[in-house]
């Protein structure tokens, strides 16, 4: 395989929440490859959330040692992450959390303001090839409130590709979003994948896993499987066998 | 992340929210506007006193004659007779502080011009007493030294004597007016000064040489006062104690006698009124300044529902890579912002509102350049810290719990 994006060893969390510890992850370990497209699945209380802030970057362990793209974020200063974040990750939330009021196309380059060696035109050359990447180029100048909601993720998603990152980190990005949705959604992440994106997708639907190349199960705070998924399920042809939309 | 790009990023923040950055703005805007047409307000009073107080001439100084004591009895003292040209040279020639100097020597009398009479008073004066009283000629010549030597028969007029004598409107300039019997040629006419500050009509009056006013109608060596002039308005103190000193020189005074003369200035007055204006000044700036704080409060109140409300706009900034001090300083722009524009709408409205107050209310605003440069400054130190705090509040949001911020 080629090169390591994440490396996970012996991660361990806890939390103080008053008196008692929360011990979230007991010790996780494992290895994300350029290429990839890893699911992480768990039912809630798994420990799913706290390795997603972790693996953002927006968070650190308590103990072990986690290295994205090559760089020991265990020991970073809460500016080196931020950066760290800017220019390695491309973020994919359930809410989407796109900018009220703001054109797709602002809310695409936003990534970009926090990045002082880009010109105006190239921020917006960029975030243009981004809209056009999940096909919304001709939605540059709508607002959140104008788009639906698969669109609205669909912005997201070229935000967080916007700055080119080694990884996509989506958390429950189907969540929020019909059956149909979802899949044209996964269909875009396999897509992704395929032009080479890794991408490691935080779910709790088994339908959703099924999409991707391999899967982590997380219970109580430990990988308690890790498989590789020998048939991936082609998110297009799963939307083609859905039963035609309802027309009124 | 570049200052460009911070600015950009604030003002679109602000873009979404206009109405409600504009409300905000608001506050500073009223401040400003206030405190620069309120400062505008009392300079221009204070200006106006202070002109019409030079022009009166502020550092003018009055010498009296006076005699505390003649047989046990005091007497007023105009009609003491001590000033004479002795006096006058002495403080020409050695008061260093004294710019000019002018005697007086004045009657009253009925001025004659064909059928028309006019009851006025006649002043003997020496060229340099126009310069004392801010006096000038609107018509004609003054007259020189030349006629105070030859005690030439010539007179200036002044505004209402003109309009008694010469009803019809032709100029008076060249004519030959009668005054107690005496024949003075018209040789020039003073530009009207209007009432004085105590309800005296200035242009009452027809200037003439005062060895004119000595010789031919008085018959007399004494003068009924002297007019100086201080070099200027700050060294009028200085200037009296010389004139005192000179005086009690040329008058053979020995050190334990009283002075047989009083000298007055202007100088007690002028301070009575300009601070007067100056506390008026004061306080219509505290009030403005006032309202300038509550401006400042009100920036400060909508950034912090403002940081609140865009809770999870921040934890998304945080996600994809701004640095707590990046969301520190958007804030702290977007307040900056706030209130820079605010300062520069609240000047122009403040300049407006006293062109305004000038045009419609007739009091005279003076917009000092100060109180621009002064009210831009406070509102953009008012934007720096009332912002401040919200601004750290937002910077140290944990980006996870800003996230779920529901």
């Amino acid at each position: 395989m080629s090169n390591k994006i994440l490396e996970l060893q012996q991660i361990k969390r806890e939390f103080v929440m008053g008196t008692e510890v929360v011990r979230a992850l007991k010790g996780v370990s494992f290895d994300v490859y350029a290429g990839e497209f890893v699911t992480i699945m768990g039912s809630s209380g798994s420990g799913k959330t706290t390795l997603l802030n972790l693996l953002g970057c927006l968070d650190k362990p308590t103990a072990g040692e986690y290295l994205l793209d090559g760089v020991n974020v265990s020991h970073l200063s809460r500016n080196e992450l931020a950066r760290l974040r800017n220019r390695k990750i491309g973020f994919v939330f359930q809410a989407y959390n796109l900018l009220p009021r703001t054109s797709a196309l602002e809310n695409v380059e936003l990534p970009l303001f926090y990045n002082p060696s880009l010109s105006v035109s190239e921020r917006k050359e960029k975030a243009i090839k981004a809209l056009e990447a999940v096909k919304l180029a001709d939605r540059l100048d709508h607002t959140p409130s104008q788009l639906s909601g698969g669109q609205q993720q669909r912005v997201a998603i070229a935000r967080a590709l916007v700055n080119q990152p080694v990884m996509i980190l989506a958390d429950e990005a189907t969540g929020n979003l019909d059956t149909r949705t979802s899949y044209e959604i996964m269909s875009l992440m396999q897509d992704l994948n395929k032009d080479g994106k890794t991408i490691v997708f935080v779910t709790h639907e088994p339908d959703i896993a099924a999409f991707s190349s391999r899967t982590v199960m997380l219970r109580d705070g430990k990988v308690v499987k890790d498989t590789v998924n020998e048939n991936v399920r082609s998110a297009k042809e799963a939307l083609d066998a859905l039963p035609p939309a309802d027309d009124y | 992340m570049s200052a460009l790009n911070l600015i950009r990023i604030a003002f679109k923040a602000l873009q979404r929210n206009k109405l409600r950055a504009f409300l905000t703005m608001l506050g500073i805007i009223i401040g400003v506007a206030a405190v620069i047409a309120m400062v505008a307000i009392g300079e221009g009073s204070k200006e106006s006193i202070q002109s019409q107080l030079s022009a009166m001439g502020s550092n003018m100084i009055t010498v009296l004659p006076s005699s505390n004591v003649s047989g046990g009895v005091r007497v007023e003292g105009a009609s003491f007779q001590t000033l004479t040209i002795v006096d006058v040279k002495a403080i020409q020639k050695n008061a260093e502080h004294v710019s000019a100097v002018s005697p007086v020597s004045s009657t009253k009398g009925q001025a004659i011009y064909g059928a028309l009479n006019w009851p006025t008073s006649l002043q003997g004066v020496a060229p340099s007493y126009f310069d004392i009283r801010k006096l000038e000629i609107a018509d004609g010549v003054s007259f020189t030294d030349a006629d105070v030597a030859t005690a030439a028969k010539v007179c200036v007029l002044g505004k209402t004597v003109i309009d008694n004598l010469f009803p019809s409107g032709e100029s008076p300039v060249g004519k030959v007016i009668r005054l107690n019997s005496i024949p003075l040629q018209v040789i020039g006419t003073l530009v009207p000064k209007g009432q004085s500050s105590f309800g005296q009509d200035q242009d009452d009056i027809i200037l003439t040489p005062y060895t004119t006013v000595q010789k031919r109608i008085l018959a007399t060596i004494y003068f009924q006062s002297i007019y100086a002039s201080a070099v200027s308005e700050g060294t009028s103190a200085l200037a009296t104690d010389e004139i005192i000193d000179i005086l009690r020189e040329t008058h053979r005074l020995r050190p334990t006698d009283e002075n047989n003369f009083q000298v007055r200035t202007m100088e007690e007055l002028i301070k009575t009124l300009s601070s007067t204006s100056s506390l008026l000044t004061i306080l219509l700036t505290a009030i403005a300044g006032i309202s300038l704080v509550i401006g400042g409060i009100g920036i400060m109140n909508i950034m912090y529902v403002s940081v609140t409300e865009r809770t999870r706009e921040i934890g998304l900034r945080m996600s994809i890579g701004a640095r707590g001090v990046d969301i520190l300083l958007q804030f702290l722009v977007e307040a900056i912002i706030i209130s820079v524009t605010g300062g520069v709408i609240g000047v122009i409205l403040g300049i407006t509102t006293a062109e305004v107050i000038t045009l419609t209310l007739g009091w005279p605003t003076i917009v000092s350049e100060s109180s621009i440069v002064l009210s831009f400054m406070v509102c953009a130190l008012t934007g720096v810290f009332f912002g401040y705090y919200p601004a750290q509040a937002a910077s140290r949001l944990d980006p996870i719990e800003a996230l779920r911020y529901e």
